[in-house]
């Protein structure tokens, strides 16, 4: 990127408005189109570069990987983020949720981040680093003969850390945080930059592209309605706890006195929560009792066609990944393809929904946690949360189906429910709702097409694109996974090498690619 | 794997063109002759015919494979699966040739024709996972399609 501003010329040759304090003023915050003059007038310097990812984890990562092995130059990029990893809010939220370094996430052998070709995957990478042909073997056997691989989380990191290296990863970041995305007159994008303290002149730069791509990951973690008016209610941050929050205070009180722990949700983050508790009555002798309260209790399958149903057990629903595999690259991503509107959105549900992987020793600490009654199932809807009368625990009253009312008095309620908070909870999103001519899907993320292009954001040759979990409700189920975020990046890519921004990754570039690739050589 | 009807037809006849010819042409080379009369013409005659027995009766396959399919939630085709299915094929194509298919061969030796169609069918799979998307990574996504 250059160092200098960019000069802007008038095109009516007049000199350009100068001052203004290097900040953006209501007046041009309530201007939907911003012209170079405005941004001139308000002393907010102009950088040209023709690429933008506002977000810089996984998802603006995948994306840059790809348009480096399409042939785009590192000084041709920008991206913009308050990470110093593209891997530090994902393993930010791996840690909360029960995943450290060492423990395996829920993905496949395939869906490696670092390497859009999927070859070698980490089961294959891991049995020649351990030289033991065992994962290999479990890959290969999968799902039939054995559990379905899936990496060690640090593994995940390693291997983008390697692959950022070796794609010039820092040289693109600037540190900051942006604060909007506006169409530019006479076509393209402006993006306004909050930069890091101390690494401009001014408070604000504006960056002028054709491409912008959004990958700014969950607005944020929400909690359930009445979990949510209890911590505003009793100013309990200590007792009521999201999962995707930093709880460990409470495994650690865990650890020091018997206590009764209330899980809600039943999906993969409970899986891991419910683990952590009873991994630590096995290792360490805590004495927890888990109460696991489930609004919805499937057993036996979901579903009445021999050709479309989920096997579940016991409350779980169960399938390897958060959607069938095909949902990815199979036939069920065409018929997803070809839905519109509340359909996409219906289907999507019964692809996905709550559900957990089936591992088989979670199912054997549950079976036993339920036979020795450390573990308790209990189905119904909450009525009222509140403290105990001596404020030491929480007690939530359930209405169970069949009509009684039921109080559990617990130490700790864990909300593993994974609800996200609404996509207006992000700035950049909200003002591209307002003031972009973005609009939002069925499930209320932003509405984009087949390749991800934000619907009516275009601005003259500009586009602007989207990837990740804010676009789930579109034409790809699974856009909230490594898998999906380099789908998502290649279909961008393609779009943009039509429009002659990047080469096509054909099979003589990508082999080209893939063997610079395989010998950690720059793209 | 996760394929489509066509993706399995598609996936099917590039892979026997690209790994199959190329590998039949070696192993007609190498592989030892049955007797002392028999040229390298006669092992290309039944081989070929074996990989284009392949590429035929397998649209019957694919198509009993893509029904099994359906009854899978994940609509998937585990690894396994595609290794395995080799039997049955391997099968089918052997009696064939050995009943005149698509032409009169004489005996075709039992032990010649498993040391070719075991080596293709196993070059064959581990291509398919993964070294082919070298050259082709978009394949995974369009559910073994090429077009």
């Amino acid at each position: 990127m250059q160092q200098q501003p960019t000069e802007v010329v008038s095109p009516r040759h007049d000199p350009p408005p100068t001052g203004g304090s290097g900040d953006v003023s209501d007046a041009l915050m309530a201007k939907p189109t911003w012209s170079d003059h405005d941004l001139i007038g308000h002393g907010i310097p102009i950088y040209d570069v023709p690429f933008v990812t506002v977000g810089g984890g996984l998802g603006s990562f995948a994306m840059v990987d790809i348009l480096r092995v399409a042939g785009v130059s590192a000084e041709h990029m920008v991206a913009l983020s308050d990470l110093d990893q593209p891997s530090e809010t994902y393993e930010h939220l791996a840690k909360n949720s029960q995943i450290p370094s060492h423990e395996r996430l829920r993905s496949d052998s395939g869906s490696v981040l670092d390497c859009l070709w999927g070859w070698p995957g980490y089961a294959l990478r891991e049995a020649i680093a351990d030289r033991n042909p065992k994962r290999a073997w479990q890959v290969m056997t999968e799902p039939i003969l054995a559990e379905y691989f899936t990496p060690k989380a640090g593994q995940v990191y390693e291997s983008v850390t390697r692959e950022a290296n070796r794609i010039g990863w820092s040289s693109m970041v600037k540190k900051g945080v942006v604060r909007t995305v506006r169409r530019r007159e006479g076509g393209e994008y402006f993006v306004l930059f909050t930069p890091a303290t101390g690494t401009a002149a001014t408070k604000r730069i504006a960056y002028r592209c054709r491409y912008v791509h959004i990958a700014v990951g969950y607005p944020g973690v929400k909690f359930l309605p009445d979990l949510q008016a209890y911590r505003d209610k009793y100013q309990d941050y200590a007792k009521v706890l999201n999962a995707y929050e930093p709880h460990l205070h409470a495994y650690e009180e865990m650890l020091r006195r018997p206590t009764t722990v209330l899980v809600r949700g039943s999906g993969i983050v409970a899986s891991r929560v419910l683990q952590r508790i009873i991994d630590d009555r096995d290792n360490t002798g805590a004495q927890t009792t888990i109460v696991h309260l489930f609004r919805s209790y499937p057993d036996g399958y979901q579903g009445d066609k021999r050709t479309f149903r989920r096997p579940a057990r016991n409350g779980w629903s169960y399938q390897a990944f958060n959607y069938p595999k095909s949902a990815w690259g199979g036939q069920i991503r065409y018929t997803l393809e070809k839905l519109e509107g509340q359909e996409r959105s219906d289907y999507i549900d019964q692809l996905g929904g709550t559900n957990t992987a089936p591992r088989k020793d979670w199912q054997e600490q549950l079976d036993r946690g339920l036979e020795q009654g450390f573990y308790k199932q209990l189905r119904g809807t909450v009525k009222t949360v509140e403290p105990t009368a001596d404020g030491r625990q929480v007690n939530t009253v359930v209405t169970t189906p069949d009509g009684y009312e039921l109080g559990i008095e617990a130490d700790f309620i864990i909300d593993a429910t994974g609800l996200e908070a609404s996509i207006e909870e992000h700035r950049v999103l909200k003002d591209l709702l307002s003031y972009g001519g973005a609009d939002k899907n069925p499930k209320g993320r932003l509405n984009v097409d087949h390749d991800f292009l934000i619907r009516g954001t275009e601005s003259g040759a500009g586009r602007l694109y989207a990837s990740g979990s804010i676009t789930l409700g579109g034409y790809y189920a699974g856009v909230d996974s490594f898998l999906g975020l380099q789908y998502a990046s290649l279909r961008i890519a393609d779009a943009m090498a039509a429009e002659g921004f990047c080469k096509k990754i054909g099979p003589l570039r990508s082999a080209a690619q893939w063997t610079r690739w395989a010998r950690n050589k720059t793209p | 794997m996760t394929p489509t009807l066509s993706g399995r037809m598609q996936s099917r006849f590039v892979l026997l063109l690209i790994v199959g010819v190329p590998l039949t042409l070696v192993l007609g080379a190498v592989l030892p002759r049955p007797t002392a009369t028999t040229t390298l013409s006669d092992m290309y005659e039944v081989f070929f015919a074996a990989l284009v027995l392949v590429g035929v009766v397998g649209i019957v396959w694919e198509l009993i494979y893509h029904g099994l399919q359906q009854f899978r939630w994940e609509k998937d085709w585990p690894t396994i699966f595609g290794l395995v299915t080799g039997i049955p094929e391997g099968i089918v194509v052997y009696l064939l040739l050995d009943r005149g298919f698509p032409w009169e061969f004489g005996d075709v030796p039992i032990s010649l024709f498993l040391q070719m169609f075991i080596l293709v069918w196993i070059a064959i799979w581990l291509i398919a996972n993964g070294p082919l998307q070298i050259f082709f990574p978009r394949w995974r996504y369009q559910g073994g399609r090429f077009i």
